[in-house]
């Protein structure tokens, strides 16, 4: 139901510099990029934050460009932004699905990859992507720069290894070796919120993640190394149901979510695997 | 005149242009010098007593109203008036009305906290433990051991449906001005203008008089914005009665889906005797239905629900008993075929079990036993040549091939079903003698002005109506005019619900036009002025000859007319996510004729679409009595990518009583797509009885 919405201040700092320094000496200004969680979370009355830092206008967290196979995105590069850019067309086609796939057009120009992996949540549509990938998170602080693994980025449900005074500005993110897998199933078609979404890399070494089966996104690198071993398809779909820990909530049920994930495994494998049929024409 | 008709062309809406260039004005488009904002505290208990309320607002600058300021009967007047405005002591649901608080400043005021607190009692969730009946209805036809005696086979069943959300476009929302005399002027979105005059009279011991409706622009309504406005219309009068200002109360959509009404949910159990060439020879039903907190509705609902139990299928052996129960969830209430989607949800699927029984084709025993002019229904009213069970199932068979798709599908994952259905137009039995609606027209000097209660919501009430009107008084469609639905200003033409528009009010003004047709002689109207002055002519609603109910046998003609449809569903299972994707869809109806194809075929389609959401997506999670999913992010309806192409086929049928041959439409177009859809799941493998059929309960279904 409504809440007030008075009493909120907004910081327009002017360059990241000028944001590094506000996030330092407000550390409790929300950072607010494409804005398309937090209105969502003020209009339920669900969000504390008073204060927000505006990074919108901040040209330094945005572009796409690529180096030595590293492609390095800008955290505030929106959906369509990913959609349109022939460097993610070419070395991240899952990322280019993932991204066709968030909320519809109006979200897709205004969400940022940068708010989809600070938000946390466990049904991000492109955190399983990033995982898979061996994304690297740059953080920057008036500290200085850091970088964090992806996969070492999320601690918890909804936590992250940010610190308080740190903003996000890139993610880098290495060309997959081997077929590229995406996909996610939702409450419905579109404008949906992912009940359980997979990113996977195929071939000898596979890469699999899963989103919405557990508090955070997740690599499963025990199954990975069943498949990577010649074991069956059945043997790594009983591994990974000790890698995932799915509940029930308003969108779906843990049982549901177990056996899905364990179809989707099998359509990936089967798709990317080395049985499968690009394998078998040598590719 | 030689001018082309109105009728069965798809004129202009009346209300098209407003509604595109952005100058219809909804309710949260208007103010009023002075105006405070209202907001409504509600319980966040399922059961209890309230033990202590404490406001922590400044009280010098907030407007509080309790149950103590109500100066007439602290209920919202429908027909069992069990229902109270505010809360006094006792709570039945959660998000039930405590309070309403009213300040000048929306912020201050969605800032501002109340505490309560309760003595909590268990509540109850299920509608078959119940201690409270609201109603209880039995309709017989023979005998149904003899029928039993007569089978060759008996096949049981059990089947669920479950809440159903309106999801209107525009939520819920009230002004109540002062009038300066005592009384109060309400405008709202709304569908019944005069059910909210006759509820603020009650509860503010007004007299006719001091209290005014006026309906304003309405974003959708489907049933939702029946009954619920009076309780939002008392709540916003008592608070501008108490500070003297004009209130504002809209709800967001948080709190329409938390606080309003929604589709009753059901389990619906059948008994049918069959002989083995699948004559019917017994249908037995018991049907229960989930009231919720109080008693709205729910006697009507049922009873609608009843009458059509046993499908479009003649029998001479029918017992049917339900009942509506009271559960501590908020009242269930008006929802587009207003308990007929669920019997006949249970019906049509129960019908695909017993072809499967037999090992005949559906369409075969649809055929057998489909209503045919001169049969028999349940309450024992005999059907005339408005009957079309066996055209609109034929015609929807021939349109889909159905019978080779039905054989080439099988087991490719893939699934096509049916479903034949009917929908009575009108108010239920003895409904329209007790409503004894009026429709008055006044003489223009283009032409003339329709004065009526029944809303425009988006059907296109208002142009259909002028249609009729400008075809029948000879003049042209531009020349007629709708008055705004205003209590202060037009008659009592019963609510905008029940499929009745059309026929009851479009038939009341066809005869006024007729009327003043007479009377105009060979003047026109500017003439007729000229020389005579004013001319206004009322009708009022006059019973059909033939009609006759009696309300306590439950017996006689439930309805004059009824429509009647065909949808065929073809369905593919995603073996991976088990999704039942609904990939083509065909739907046949016989409405009569269509005043206005394309707003006809609107209606088809949209009830169309809003039959595969209750069947496939839509789903209200309710923990401890609260809805948790109370938003659009979570409650699923379909998208356009979520439905099928939807092929739609009006076929005509003129019945000679209704306007032009019309018949109703608003409501039929959702009884059909939740049967069809799980005939055609259970034809693709999944033998599912309960809706919606979500992935989870697919996967569940065929794992077992
Ligand atoms: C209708 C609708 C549909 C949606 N559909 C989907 C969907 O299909 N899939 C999906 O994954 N999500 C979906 N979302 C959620 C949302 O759009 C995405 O998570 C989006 O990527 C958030 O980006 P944003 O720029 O709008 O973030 P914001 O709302 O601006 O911020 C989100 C969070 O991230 C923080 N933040 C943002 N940028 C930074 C930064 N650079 N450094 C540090 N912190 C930062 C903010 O402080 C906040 O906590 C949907 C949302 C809506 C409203």
């Amino acid at each position: 139901m409504p809440v007030t919405i008075r009493h909120r201040a907004l910081l327009s700092p002017r360059s990241l510099k000028d944001a590094l320094r506000l996030r330092h000496e407000e550390p409790d200004a929300m950072p607010l990029a494409g804005c398309t969680d937090i209105y969502v979370a003020l209009n339920f009355g669900t969000l504390p934050a008073r204060g927000f830092l505006n990074l919108w206008t901040l040209d330094a967290l945005r572009g796409i460009d690529v180096l030595d196979g590293v492609v390095r995105i800008g955290a505030l590069t929106t959906y369509t932004a990913l959609i349109q850019s022939p460097i993610v067309a070419r070395h991240l086609p899952m990322l280019v699905a993932a991204s066709r796939e968030v909320g519809g057009p109006q979200i897709q120009h205004r969400g940022t990859i940068g708010g989809n992996v600070a938000n946390a949540s466990p049904a991000g549509d492109t955190l399983p992507v990033l995982a898979v990938a061996q994304a690297v998170v740059e953080l920057h602080s008036v500290r200085g720069l850091r970088l964090v693994p992806f996969t070492d980025f999320y601690t918890g449900y909804r936590t992250s290894a940010a610190a308080p005074d740190e903003l996000i500005v890139a993610l880098h993110v290495p060309t997959p070796q081997g077929r590229q897998w995406f996909r996610k199933v939702g409450t419905r078609a579109a404008q949906a919120i992912s009940k359980i979404v997979i990113a996977g890399v195929g071939g000898r070494q596979p890469r699999i993640a899963f989103g919405s089966v557990a508090p955070t996104v997740v690599r499963l690198p025990q199954t990975e190394r069943v498949l990577a071993s010649g074991g069956t398809i059945l043997e790594a779909q009983q591994q990974m149901q000790s890698e995932i820990s799915p509940i029930d909530d308003v969108r779906s049920t843990a049982a549901y979510r177990r056996q899905v994930a364990a179809n989707l495994l099998d359509e990936f494998w089967r798709a990317t695997g080395p049985g499968s049929a690009r394998a078998a024409r040598g590719r | 005149m030689g001018r082309r008709g109105a009728v069965g062309s798809n004129v202009l809406r009346k209300d098209g242009a407003g509604k595109v260039n952005g100058r219809a004005l909804y309710l949260d488009d208007l103010s009023f010098p002075g105006m405070l904002h209202a907001r409504t505290i509600r319980s966040t208990i399922p059961a209890g007593t309230i033990t202590r309320v404490t406001p922590r607002v400044a009280t010098r600058e907030f407007i509080v109203v309790d149950h103590r300021d109500i100066p007439g009967r602290n209920v919202v007047a429908l027909i069992d008036d069990d229902q109270p405005c505010l809360a006094e002591k006792r709570i039945r649901h959660v998000a039930e009305p405590i309070l309403v608080l009213a300040h000048e400043d929306r912020e201050t005021l969605l800032g501002a906290t109340v505490d309560i607190e309760y003595r909590q009692t268990t509540p109850n969730y299920d509608p078959l433990r119940s201690d409270v009946t609201f109603k209880q209805i039995a309709i017989d036809k023979g005998h149904v051991a003899d029928g039993f005696a007569r089978a060759d086979l008996i096949v049981d069943g059990e089947y669920r449906t479950r809440h159903q959300e309106q999801l209107y476009i525009e939520p819920n929302g009230v002004i109540a001005v002062p009038d300066g005399h005592g009384g109060v002027i309400v405008y709202g979105s709304l569908q019944c203008p005069y059910y909210v005059h006759r509820a603020l009279k009650v509860l503010l011991g007004l007299p006719d008089e001091r209290v005014r409706v006026i309906q304003t622009e309405t974003g959708g309504g489907f049933g939702g914005k029946e009954e619920y406005p009076s309780m939002i219309a008392g709540h916003a009068a008592l608070a501008a009665i108490k500070s003297g200002r004009p209130v504002k109360l809209v709800y967001d959509r948080v709190e329409d889906m938390l606080a309003t009404t929604k589709r009753h949910p059901s389990i619906v159990r059948h008994r049918t005797g069959v002989t083995k060439d699948g004559r019917l020879t017994a249908i037995e039903i018991d049907a229960t239905f989930d009231g919720g907190a109080y008693a709205t509705l729910s006697a009507v609902v049922l009873s609608r629900g009843l009458i059509h139990a046993s499908g479009p299928y003649r029998c001479d052996h029918v017992k049917i008993r339900g009942r509506a129960t009271m559960t501590n969830t908020p009242p269930n209430g008006a929802f587009r075929g207003f308990g007929a989607p669920q019997t006949q949800f249970a019906a049509e699927v129960h019908m695909d079990r017993i072809a499967d029984a037999l090992g005949i084709d559906p369409v075969r025993l649809r055929e057998l036993n489909a209503f045919r002019p001169g049969d028999i229904t349940a309450t024992g009213q005999t059907l005339g040549k408005d009957c079309s069970a066996l055209t609109v199932l034929r015609e929807a068979v021939k349109r889909t091939d159905f019978r080779k798709r039905r054989k080439a599908l099988k087991g490719t994952g893939r699934g096509i079903g049916l479903a034949l259905f009917f929908h009575g137009s009108g108010f239920t039995g003895s409904g329209e003698v007790k409503l004894a609606s009026r429709a008055t027209l006044q003489l223009t000097e283009r032409g003339a002005r329709i004065l009526v209660g029944s809303t425009e919501i988006g059907q296109g009430t208002r142009t259909m109506l002028a249609q009729i009107v400008a075809d029948t008084l000879g003049v042209s469609y531009d020349a007629v005019d709708v008055n705004d639905a205003d209590t202060g200003v037009v008659p009592d033409s019963g609510p905008t619900v029940a499929s009745r528009t059309c026929l009851i009010v479009g038939r009341l003004l066809q005869r006024a036009a007729a009327e003043m047709r007479e009377r105009l002689g060979d003047l026109s109207p500017s003439q007729y002025l000229k020389k005579h002055g004013p001319l206004v002519v009322t009708t009022q609603y006059e019973k059909p000859e033939k009609v006759s109910w009696d309300d306590t046998t439950y017996r006689g003609d439930a309805y004059e007319s009824y429509g009647w449809g065909c949808d065929v569903a073809e369905v593919q299972i995603d073996p991976v996510t088990s999704q039942a994707i609904p990939v083509a869809f065909t739907t046949v109806h016989e409405i009569g004729r269509a005043i206005h194809p394309g707003l006809a075929r609107g209606q088809i389609e949209g009830g169309s679409a809003q039959g595969i959401g209750w069947a496939l997506l839509e789903e209200v999670v309710i923990r401890d009595g609260r809805m948790v999913n109370s938003s659009l992010t979570n409650y699923i309806i379909p998208t356009t990518l979520d439905t099928p192409p939807i092929e739609v086929q009006i076929v005509d049928n003129p019945y000679p009583q209704g306007p032009f041959g019309a018949k109703g439409v608003g409501e039929m177009p959702i009884d059909g797509p939740a049967p069809a859809i799980i005939n055609a799941i259970r034809h693709a493998g999944v033998d599912i009885r309960e809706i919606p059929a979500s992935p989870e309960r697919i996967q569940a279904c065929a794992s077992r």
